[in-house]
Formats: C-alpha cells, sequence, structure tokens
C-alpha cells in the first residue's frame, strides 16, 4: 500500500453533509470528522474535495478542523454476543452506550459493537487439521451463542490459506485468538472469535438455491392466504394506523425462523422498547426458549440522524447475511423502508441531485432492487443451506400506495400484504386487504401444505377468496338497491363472507389464544367456516330460510372457536366441524319430513 | 468568545442572512444581529463554509440593510435558561420574557436542539391518564410518556378540548400532579387569551409555563419555540422529577415556517413543497416525549394539528400520525350536530392503550367493552349509509337497533360538557349501558364473564 495522506480538513457544513479537503481518499471510506471525531462516510469526490455523510449531528462543527479517514469502508462485527442486544444504525451496542454516557446518546463515541471481555467456550471444528487448506467462509468451530443457536465461527469469507494453528476447546474472549492462517502471498493472519465485514458488500455463498419452504407466522391471513417463503421478499404497506407494527411485532413473535433481525428504521422509540420489554418474557412457541434469545435490535429512531437510517438497513442485513452462513434460516423486518428512502433523498437533495419523482432522486428504484437483493435461499461455502427472509414495512404518505416507494417495491417483492385503512377503521385486524395483497408462493408453498397439512389446502384457499370476492360484489348491489333485493343463496353467500372474515380472517394479537395459529388449526378453521357454508348452501337451495341457518347456536361457537381452542386442540375444533355437519343433516331430515307432510 | 463584529453582509431575504468572510463559524452557533437602528435580532447558523456563513433570523430579515447590519458570533449553541422559576412564567419562542418580569437567571443553560434519548434508556409507558372524557379514556386511552395528537381542523372546538385535558388530566385516584408546558405557534390573540383565562381561571396557572408567539410574531421564531418549550419540560420531568404535560399548538403553523425557511434556502420540495426532512423535523420534536429508565418524571404530549382542508392525508397530519402512538380526530359532522368534543372514533387510535388499561390499571372488562364499542359503531355507520340510500323503515328490525345505538352514542357517550370530569368507571358503566340495548349473543367482543356481571338487559 503507498503512502497516504490520512488527515484532511473540514470546508463546509450544511446539517448531516460534510464537505472536506482530502485528497486521495476513496469513496465509501469511513471518517472522523472534527474535534468530536463524529463517524462518517465518504459518498461523493469531487476535485480535491470528497463530500461525507455524517452520521451524528454536526452542531457545533467549524470550517477548518481536522478530518481523519479510517482506511476503511464502513463494517460491522461479526461474532458471539449479537443476539439479544440492541445496536444503533451504524452497530454501537445501545445497551453499553447508555452505560458509558447515560439517557441521550453523546456525540462522537466509539464502542465496539461486540463485549470484548465476556468468555465463550469455543469447540473446534473437528474435521480440522493443522497444515490443512482452508477455503473462505469455511467453520472453524463453535460456540453455544444462547441456548437455542450454536453460533458457528467462520473464517472471513475473503480469507483463504493454510491453518498454521488451530485453538484447543476452552475459554476465549474476543481479543484472545483462536489461530493463524497464512495465505496464498504468504502473509499471516491471527484468527478471532469474530471478523469484520462492510455493510455494502453482500457477503459471497457458494450458490443460490431456490426456496419452497413457507415462512409460517402463526397469523392467518398471510400463511393461509398470502404464504411468503424463507427465503422470500415481502412488503408490508399500510397508511399510519392501519397496524404495520403489529403485523412486523407478529411475524417477529410467531415466525418459525431461527433469527429474527428487527431494524426500527425512523420509526418510534417506544415501540422499540416495547420489544425491548416483552420479547425477553415472551417465549418462542417453537423451541420453548425466550424469544428475545433469537432475536437482534437495530435501533435507529425516528429523531436519530437521518442518514445512519440508510446505514441501518444494510447494518441489519450483514448482520443477517452473517447468520445465513452459518446455515440459519434469517427473518429480517425493516421498519420502515420508507423512512430508509427518505434518507437517500434528504442526502441526494443537499447534494443537489436532480429529484425525479416526489424529489426522490433518479436511483431509488435500483437502490431498492439491490437492497432486496440481498434476500434469498443459498448453499453456503461449508455446503449448509440458509436464508434470509426480507420483509420490508411501506409508510406511503397519505396511504397512497402509488407514490414511488410503494409502486417501486411492488414491482421486486414477491408477497405483498396491503394493509387497508377503512378495514382498520373498523377494527379488523389485521387489516390486511384481501383485493389488494398477492403473493406469488401460493403454488410454490401448496406442495408443503397438501402433504404437512392437508391435501384440500389449496381448493379450500380459492374457495374463501371466491367468496370473498361475491362478497364484495353483492355488497355493492345491497349498497345500491338494499338487502331485499338479493335472493336466499346471495344472502348466504354474504354469510359465508362474514364467517371466513370472523372466524378466520380477523385474529386478535392481544389475545393470548388467538394470537399464534399453527397451520393445522389455520385449515381446520377454515375447513370449518367453508363446510357451514357449503352444506348450508345445499339446504337454501332446498328452500331452507337463510334466518334459521344463521342463528344457529353452533355457528356462533364456531364464530368463536378462533379464541376457544389453541394450536394444540384440533380434535376439539374437527368436533365442531363434525357437529356442524350433523347439525345441518338433522335440518336436512326434518325439512324433508315438513316438505312430505305439506305434499 | 469572539466580540468581533462582522458587517460583511451580502444576502438578506425570506428570514435568511448570508455573511462572507466571517471563517471557523460553528454550525447551528447562536447569532446576535444589530440592525441599522440598533436594534437586537437572534439568529442561528444553518450552514457553515470557510468563505459564507448562511444564518436563520428568528426575528425575520425585514427592514434589513445590508450596509448597517452587524453580526455577532457568540461562540455558543441556542440555549435557555433553567430553573424552577419558569413555572408560572410567559416566554417568546428563543426563552425570553414575554410577561413583563425579568429574565430567568441561572447557571443551568441546555441547548434547546436536545438530543435522541437512547432507545435502551426509554421505559415503556404504561400508567393510565384519566383526562375524564369518555372518548380518550375509554376508547383512545393516554398514558403517561405518550404523544397523542388531536388532528382538527378551523372551526372546530381543539382549544376548548385541549384546556379541558389540561385541567382535567390526573392518575386515576390522585389529585392532578401535571405541570404543563404549553406552547403556542402562530396563535391568534383570543386563542392566547383563552388558554391564559383557562389556566388562570382553573387555578393551575402557578403550574404552567407558557411559550408564546402569535400569529403576527415573526414566523422564523417559531422553528426555536417547541425545542425551547421541550428543553423546559425536559428539565421539568428529569431534573424536577415532575410530570408534564406538553400542550402544542398548532403544529401546522410550525411546519408553515420550516416551509418558509426552507423555501428561502433553496431545499429541494417535496410533497406540497414541503421540505424532504419534514417528518424527521417533526420527529425530533414529538420523540421528545417519554419516559426514561429510573427518572420518576414524564413528558406527555398533546400537539394540536389542523388539518388544513380537513384533509386527513396533507402531510402535516400524515407525517404527524406516522410518529406520534395514535391520534384523535375531530369531526365537523359531529361538531355541526351540537356535539362537543366532537371526537370522531372510527379514525382515532391510541397505540399504547393496551398496555395501561385493564384489571390493575382501570376495570378488567375496559380492553373488551372498547373493542366491542368500536366493532358495533363501524356496523351502525354501515348501516347508517344503507339507511340513507333505502331509506330507514325498510330496514330490518336488527338493523334499526343499531341506528339507534348509534345515536345514543354520539349523544350520550361522545358528548359530554365541557365542565363534566367523568371517572372511568363511569365512562365503562356507560358503555356497558348501550352495549345494553343489544343481546348477550351479539356482544362477540366481551367475554361471558363480563356479560354476566355487566349487561344489564332482561335476556
Amino acid at each position: 500500500m503507498s503512502e497516504r495522506n490520512n488527515h484532511g480538513t473540514i470546508r463546509q457544513i450544511n446539517g448531516p453533509i460534510i464537505t472536506i479537503h482530502l485528497p486521495g481518499v476513496r469513496n465509501s471510506e469511513q471518517v472522523r470528522i472534527g474535534e468530536l471525531r463524529l463517524v462518517g462516510e465518504v459518498i461523493a469526490l469531487r476535485g480535491d474535495e470528497a463530500i461525507v455523510q455524517v452520521y451524528e449531528s454536526t452542531e457545533g462543527v467549524r470550517p477548518g478542523e481536522p478530518v481523519e479517514t479510517l482506511g476503511q469502508p464502513l463494517s460491522v462485527e461479526l461474532g458471539p454476543g449479537l443476539l439479544g442486544s440492541i445496536f444503533d444504525g451504524v452497530q454501537r451496542p445501545l445497551e453499553a452506550l447508555f452505560a458509558r454516557t447515560g439517557d441521550h446518546i453523546s456525540r462522537g463515541i466509539t464502542l465496539p459493537a461486540l463485549n470484548r471481555e465476556r468468555e465463550w467456550h469455543f469447540l473446534p471444528a473437528p474435521e480440522l487439521e493443522v497444515g490443512m487448506r482452508l477455503k473462505p467462509g469455511q467453520r472453524l468451530g463453535s460456540v453455544q451463542e444462547t441456548e437455542r443457536i450454536e453460533h458457528h465461527i467462520l473464517l472471513p469469507p475473503d480469507r483463504s490459506g493454510e491453518l498454521l494453528e488451530l485453538a484447543p476447546a476452552g475459554e476465549y474472549t474476543l481479543e484472545r485468538s483462536i489461530g493463524r492462517l497464512r495465505s496464498a502471498d504468504g502473509t499471516i493472519h491471527r484468527l478471532y472469535l469474530y471478523h469484520t465485514w462492510p455493510v455494502r458488500t453482500p457477503r459471497p455463498y457458494r450458490r443460490r438455491d431456490h426456496s419452497d419452504e413457507p415462512l409460517i407466522t402463526g397469523q392467518r391471513i398471510l400463511d393461509t392466504f398470502f404464504p411468503l417463503v424463507k427465503g422470500g421478499k415481502g412488503a408490508v404497506p399500510g397508511p399510519f394506523g392501519a397496524g404495520k407494527t403489529v403485523v412486523q411485532q407478529q411475524v417477529a413473535r410467531w415466525s418459525n425462523a431461527d433469527i429474527v433481525i428487527y431494524v426500527g428504521c425512523g420509526e418510534r422509540g417506544n415501540e422499540l422498547v416495547d420489544v425491548l420489554e416483552t420479547f425477553p418474557k415472551l417465549q418462542d412457541p417453537y423451541s420453548g426458549r425466550k424469544l428475545m434469545e433469537r432475536t437482534l435490535l437495530v435501533a435507529n429512531t425516528s429523531n436519530m440522524p437521518v442518514v445512519a437510517r440508510e446505514a441501518s438497513i444494510y447494518v441489519g442485513l450483514t448482520m443477517a447475511e452473517y447468520y445465513r452462513d452459518q446455515g440459519y434460516d434469517v427473518v429480517m423486518l425493516a421498519d420502515s423502508t420508507s423512512r430508509w428512502a427518505e434518507a437517500l433523498r434528504e442526502v441526494s437533495g443537499r447534494l443537489g441531485q436532480m429529484p425525479v419523482e416526489d424529489g426522490y432522486p433518479a436511483y431509488l428504484a435500483s437502490r431498492l432492487a439491490a437492497m432486496y437483493e440481498r434476500a434469498g435461499r443459498v448453499i453456503t461455502h461449508n455446503g449448509e443451506s440458509g436464508s434470509v427472509t426480507l420483509i420490508g414495512a411501506v409508510s406511503p404518505p397519505g396511504g397512497d400506495f402509488s407514490e414511488p416507494v410503494t409502486a417501486h417495491t411492488k414491482e421486486i417483492i414477491q408477497t405483498f400484504w396491503a394493509l387497508s385503512k377503512e378495514l382498520a377503521d373498523a377494527r379488523h385486524y389485521p387489516s390486511v386487504d384481501w383485493v389488494g395483497s398477492f403473493s406469488d408462493h401460493v403454488t410454490t408453498v401448496a406442495r408443503w401444505w397438501h402433504q404437512e397439512i392437508s391435501p384440500y389446502w389449496k381448493r379450500r384457499r380459492e374457495q374463501a377468496l371466491t367468496l370473498l370476492a361475491r362478497d364484495a360484489e353483492l355488497s355493492r348491489i345491497v349498497n345500491l338497491v338494499g338487502p331485499e333485493a338479493l335472493s336466499s343463496a346471495q344472502r348466504w353467500e354474504l354469510e359465508g363472507a362474514k364467517l371466513i372474515k370472523e372466524g378466520v380472517l380477523q385474529q386478535n394479537a392481544l389475545d393470548p389464544v388467538d394470537t399464534f395459529s399453527s397451520p393445522q388449526k389455520q385449515f381446520l378453521l377454515l375447513d370449518m367456516m367453508l363446510t357451514i357454508y357449503d352444506r348450508g348452501a345445499a339446504l337454501i337451495h332446498l328452500g331452507v330460510p337463510v334466518q334459521e341457518l344463521r342463528d344457529l347456536p353452533v355457528i356462533a361457537r364456531a364464530r368463536r372457536a378462533k379464541q376457544t381452542y389453541d394450536s394444540s386442540q384440533s380434535a376439539e375444533l374437527q368436533a365442531i366441524t363434525r357437529e356442524i355437519s350433523d347439525e345441518f343433516a338433522r335440518i336436512r331430515m326434518e325439512y324433508a319430513k315438513f316438505q312430505e307432510r305439506a305434499e | 468568545m469572539s466580540a468581533k463584529e462582522y458587517r460583511t453582509t451580502t444576502a438578506a431575504r425570506g428570514g435568511l442572512l448570508t455573511v462572507s468572510d466571517a471563517p471557523q463559524i460553528a454550525f447551528g452557533d447562536r447569532v446576535l444581529i444589530r440592525d441599522h437602528r440598533g436594534h437586537r435580532r437572534n439568529g442561528q447558523v444553518i450552514r457553515s463554509a470557510a468563505d459564507e456563513v448562511l444564518i436563520q433570523v428568528f426575528e425575520g430579515t425585514d427592514d434589513l440593510d445590508l450596509e448597517n447590519t452587524w453580526v455577532r458570533f457568540l461562540d455558543q449553541p441556542m440555549e435557555i435558561a433553567l430553573s424552577p422559576e419558569l413555572l408560572g412564567r410567559i416566554f417568546n419562542g428563543l426563552g425570553e420574557p414575554r410577561d413583563g418580569r425579568p429574565p430567568i437567571l441561572s447557571t443551568l443553560h441546555r441547548p434547546i436542539s436536545g438530543s435522541a434519548i437512547n432507545p435502551a434508556a426509554r421505559t415503556y409507558p404504561r400508567e393510565f391518564i384519566q383526562t375524564g372524557i369518555s372518548t380518550i379514556d375509554g376508547l383512545n386511552s393516554l398514558v403517561r410518556g405518550q404523544k397523542l395528537p388531536i388532528f382538527t381542523a378551523s372551526g372546530l372546538p381543539h382549544n376548548r378540548l385541549a384546556a379541558q385535558i389540561v385541567r382535567q388530566a390526573k392518575l386515576v385516584d390522585q389529585e392532578s400532579s401535571f405541570s404543563i408546558v404549553f406552547a403556542a405557534m402562530g396563535v391568534s390573540y383570543s386563542d392566547a387569551q383563552f388558554f391564559q383565562e383557562a389556566f388562570s381561571s382553573s387555578g393551575v396557572l402557578g403550574n404552567v409555563v407558557m411559550y408564546l408567539n402569535q400569529a403576527d410574531d415573526p414566523p422564523v421564531e417559531r422553528l426555536a419555540l417547541p425545542r425551547s418549550a421541550l428543553t423546559a419540560a425536559e428539565y421539568l420531568a428529569f431534573d424536577l422529577d415532575r410530570h408534564v404535560l406538553v400542550v402544542l399548538t398548532d403544529m401546522t403553523n410550525y411546519a408553515e415556517a420550516l416551509r418558509e425557511v426552507s423555501t428561502a434556502k433553496g431545499d429541494v420540495p417535496s410533497r406540497k413543497g414541503y421540505p424532504g426532512y419534514l417528518y424527521s423535523d417533526l420527529a425530533e420534536i414529538y420523540e421528545r416525549s417519554g419516559r426514561i429508565r429510573d427518572r420518576h418524571g414524564s413528558i406527555t404530549m398533546v400537539p394540536v394539528v389542523s388539518m388544513p382542508s380537513d384533509d386527513i392525508t396533507h402531510p402535516i397530519p400524515d407525517l404527524t400520525g406516522y410518529i406520534t402512538e395514535g391520534q384523535i380526530v375531530l369531526s365537523r359532522e359531529l361538531h355541526n350536530q351540537g356535539i362537543y368534543p366532537p371526537v370522531h372514533i372510527s379514525p382515532s387510535l391510541s397505540r399504547l392503550m393496551k398496555d395501561g388499561i385493564g384489571k390493575d390499571d382501570t376495570r378488567e372488562d375496559h380492553p373488551r367493552v372498547a373493542s366491542q364499542l368500536y366493532a358495533l359503531y363501524a356496523k351502525a355507520q354501515e348501516t347508517r349509509n344503507l339507511a340513507s340510500i333505502i331509506g330507514a323503515e325498510e330496514l330490518s328490525e336488527q338493523d334499526r337497533r343499531y341506528l339507534e345505538f348509534a345515536d345514543q352514542f354520539d349523544r350520550q357517550f361522545v358528548a359530554q360538557e365541557e365542565d363534566e370530569d367523568r371517572s372511568i368507571i363511569e365512562t365503562l358503566n356507560l358503555a356497558w349501558e348501550l352495549l345494553s340495548m343489544f343481546p348477550n349473543a351479539e356482544l362477540t367482543r366481551v367475554s361471558e364473564t363480563d356479560l354476566a356481571k355487566y349487561h344489564r338487559s332482561g335476556d
């Protein structure tokens, strides 16, 4: 490496954008700004000047103050101790920061993301021997990070060479070396339990793999109607008050992923606190362990510096890819990608770049696409299968889905959970609108549902959607000419749709029983409502009045079944469906007798 | 401290002043400006380069000339003085007295820009505040540390509602212990007068700090005002352990002042000419509310936000709704029917309600009663729409019951007197009176136990 000048001076301060004089500095390089040594990143070069975006407030910074480059791009630390932590948008540990500087975030503080004092019990990989040639990303050993997650220690993906030494099993801090490696050019590298990786460079893998396993979230409208696969990309757009946060938190709580990374990007502080305070108390329904043991939070709340919002998503994604490379299924929730896009807009505006739509820069669409492309299922360097599922919340201004961020996102993702203000106002939660939402994965996951749950899954799902579409059509007629204009069969269709809405689609996140539905329970409830509809339709055809069927006590019980029986009580749910069949058969018999007598 | 004055102003327009050849000036610094009459103005550095500095002048740039304007950089951020003496006083947006009394003397000064609360330092707000207003307490409960705006429009009684909340807010079983920070931006003389009288007639004036910028005061000062007010609120809450209720009115005037300055600065506009950073700027203000671990005090915020042309999707209410923890929406339709407070419950919401109500906080049936009322009201609204098309005579008996419910709900539950302070138990009992119009079978959101205990009809 040639001798390079690492020091320069500040020329101009314009909010979070600072112009510096530092010839030779590279794009994307990290810099420390001013006497306070604020964290920044070079985003553009112009003659002998460089433009820096600063991740902290620049108040009090003056022209003429010194600048120093760190010689590397913005990177994160990857190693044991990430899980259960909360970081800011540039991976500073917020708990440690709180202990150091109190209630408010002070500026210019640098703290390592991972605890340096904590000891981990390292087990070297048994297949490794000194003298072996190691490939990039190869597994060196493991530590038990939480009771549930075995953390694989990986060789950095940009390193390879001959293993000179590997430490025996024992207690190691992150600062103690666990081995040495000689790379092809002869340099000797020490190995540690952690390594760093630049956040804007996707971590490499052996190859992409296709995903066909559904991500189960325990939310009926999501899993049954608009499924997402592990390794898929989804978006949750919705105006404020439509329940975006609750949907995201429910996915974070109940999805059958190994690791959940929740990136609060430009959102409310109190929402993150809610997660921080409740997750340690909640149980993961799959492992029975505490939810916090598989959760990692990145918090850049709306009042924290704007440009760190832009970085926070990449910080989250890099950590997600790191666990993927260990063979885990990771779900990353980005709440909200609109705030991320606004950070792009703010920076581009301050740079005087030409705005295209609503003030957003022309590169919005390509940046969004590149970000979502980091999701996917891969075969890792160690030959394991791992995945990153990326779910982005979108906050369209005024709830208008034609605005640039929503519109571009829609072109990229495969699963779209559109939230509706009308449903939310009527307190129909989750307010996922079955007309505006879509999933490209239905055929893919049908195989899984048919094998694991029921061969009728796809047919039942389609039947329910047809009924809901009919409901919309008929409701329009009712609104024009009143309910009297409908035939009994049509009125029964409305009743059927109502059953689907109340008995299946609406799900109460606050109800301890209803909050999570296993795939089995989801199907049984759907089947129950459709059984009522099918059997009833046959009777109506025979002339039984709608009123008589609608008020049957067993239907009221069916409606409450979702909150009465939990996911383990399949037998009870099936019993209700049988009871429904019996009850309808009885009515049929009675009606036949009555008709006979009438004749 | 630099005593040097610069006379090198090169431009003055739209509240912004440019000074050349003033090197090494810190971004965000406070500036004193002396105009040709010798009058003093205040400013703040909003862009700083080696050869040119851009200053935002809080008193505006009217009547400035470029020859006889002196600028002094104070080498300190915008600050206000803090002491317990704040209570009972009235200031302008920069923290200067407006009540004719001497300025606050204190060694404690803090920058008004504040700094972000570490999310890890927060605790989740969960203590129920009783406002005595049924639509808020019963259906959109406010908790200590929450930010819950009132979305309103011109001609609606938001001021009366805000004043009622200030008068009545207390914790259940406790006398009012709130200190009030009242921040008024661009309000009319009569509105300012209304609040002052409301505070003095209810005897809380000694517990109120007012920051006042009237409609005819310089708009740029509105940018500093909520920050000064919140710096005072933070001091009262986290230094003096008080529970503080902050009323900000009207945030729409604030956002308009921001648009004025950003346009003059040449920022790229996004929606309706507002700058792209309107969201972040509003968040810097709203997110200063909350609770902090190991601190006794709290900041609860009730901003008043006017919806221009009654449009809830206008950028100001829209972005506010994305930051705050819910909203109370006032309706012109209810107001025209003579219903006070005209709270439209359908679009109203409190996100923090779930943890502040129920068995240990209010009453065990509260969450389910709220959900039930919402469900019935939504159904009743549908029925109302239907009735307006096909006529009420055509409705089934069941549907007519919904219509009757909606009317009773508006007249008994929503409507109340301006001095009527209903306890949460009274509110819930009133709710059950309304629910008792329906048979058990139709009340699917309340539990069997609730029905047995509170349902009053014969069946």
